[in-house]
């Protein structure tokens, strides 16, 4: 199983922990992903402005994993969206395949179609399977109280996903923790949006949206946050801090990729899954299942 | 919050959108209010409200809503547009609003600044050598640090 590996920017550049926690448990399973170099921006940031140059971004993209004969797998939830959305629009019946390609041109490029992109997640219940995720555990982690997150993009506009998960009531990234033993906290605002793009608009309402969702699973008792996106990260362990000051709140709440409670339960260590880059600490929580 | 005032409406400005990506759709809206109960936003401030917004566009109040403030407030969730049960594509009407808005010369700083950063450097968060000495710390492989593709895809425009 080989995918080009699309990074996007807030990976590389702010989620180590998640890069890094995700190429172990990839490993472990016998994903292949390879890296492209020459990916860039999937152009999910200038939807907002430039909906067109944003569309651009994303075919060239594809392009290069066409090129290469591979599909896409994306570990932030907004490149999937951008690159599954331009994929949509650029299929054969799509309405602006020739006017990217157009501009495509002018790189020496032209997309043809048919390629699949898709989240990590995705990848690891279509493509591997519970019973063979399962078999490579070695930790039980059922001391662990997770609350998990979905995000928006994950699922998001709905129409271009196949229906790989029920929008108002997703089960995707819970059957993916449960497999680990951890259990999973319900809580009200499960489906609320983290609030990052609004962050370069409104700070104030950006941490505002986050902050209630933080109050919502910190009620609900949970030890942990479990993530699928580098931006929604951002929002909840990067600015946690900055939302405890701001509004008086004490959450000291760890924020988890889903890789890494993955990675935690096929035994990989603390630096190997990235733990202590973790901006919440998460020693603490997890002393347990180190020696 | 004030009353809609529709003195200087433009009563082209629906036609305007019905012609384009995401806005095709909002005539169906029968003002139920289910996005504005679903939104995210709305619920820690008011000052953005996706069915007022859309009533403003169909009265035609063109400079109102593209010069707004609260346009820009809009997170992109999608949660509006997978609960409207007249299939209004809200979401992509409110980026539909944003791209008409920079149109007119309308954006915040901080959006100008992401526009700029992304179509100069081909990433939102340029990466430098000291980024990839970290990655290296840790065995993750080197991302470039330049990026010439974006000039081929984005020439400067002539004036």
């Amino acid at each position: 199983m080989k995918y080009a590996f699309f990074l996007g920017c807030t990976i590389p550049a702010r989620s180590r922990n998640y890069e890094l926690s995700a190429r172990k448990v990839a490993d472990k399973l016998g994903i292949e992903l390879i890296d492209v170099e020459d990916f860039i921006c999937c152009g999910f940031p200038m939807k907002a402005s430039d909906y067109k140059s944003a569309e651009v971004m994303g075919a060239y993209n594809l392009c290069l994993a066409q090129e290469k004969d591979l599909d896409i797998c994306v570990l932030c939830s907004s490149c999937a969206s951008q690159l599954t959305e331009v994929a949509h629009s650029l299929s054969e019946d799509g309405p602006d395949r020739e006017q990217i390609n157009d501009e495509l041109s002018r790189a020496g490029l032209k997309y043809g179609g048919g390629v699949k992109v898709r989240h990590f997640a995705r990848v690891l219940l279509e493509d591997i399977g519970i019973e063979k995720i399962k078999e490579h555990f070695v930790k039980d982690l059922s001391d662990l109280k997770t609350a998990t997150h979905y995000g928006c993009h994950y699922l998001k506009p709905s129409e271009i996903y196949d229906g790989f998960d029920d929008v108002e009531n997703p089960k995707s990234i819970e059957t993916l923790v449960a497999l680990t033993g951890a259990r999973v906290i319900d809580y009200p605002g499960k489906k609320r949006c983290c609030g990052g793009p609004v962050l370069p608009v409104d700070e104030n309402v950006a941490l505002s949206v986050a902050k209630e969702k933080l109050d919502d699973i910190v009620d609900a008792g949970a030890d942990a946050m479990c993530l699928v996106c580098p931006f929604c990260s951002v929002m909840y362990d990067d600015n946690q801090k900055s939302i405890e000051s701001e509004f008086g709140a004490d959450y000291n709440l760890p924020v988890l990729y889903l890789t890494q409670i993955l990675g935690l339960a096929m035994g990989f260590d603390r630096k190997e899954l990235g733990l202590n880059i973790n901006v919440v600490k998460t020693k603490k929580l997890l002393s347990r299942y180190f020696d | 919050m004030d009353k809609i005032n529709l003195d200087r409406a433009d009563s082209n400005f629906k036609k305007e959108l019905a012609s384009q990506p995401g806005g095709e759709t909002i005539s169906a809206c029968f003002t139920c209010r289910t996005c504005t109960a679903s939104c995210p936003i709305t619920a820690v401030n008011d000052k953005f409200n996706p069915l007022r917004i859309i009533r403003m566009a169909l009265y035609g109040l063109k400079e109102e809503v593209l010069t707004s403030d609260f346009i820009w407030l809009c997170s992109g969730c999608y949660a509006c547009q997978e609960r409207c049960p007249q299939g209004v594509s809200i979401t992509e009407f409110m980026t539909l609003l944003k791209n008409l808005a920079v149109k007119e010369g309308n954006m915040p700083t901080g959006i100008r600044a992401q526009r700029d950063t992304i179509k100069g450097e081909g990433r939102i968060y340029p990466i430098d050598d000291f980024d990839n000495k970290k990655r290296a710390k840790v065995a993750l492989p080197p991302i470039p640090t330049s990026c010439n593709v974006v000039e081929k895809l984005f020439p400067p425009v002539r004036n």
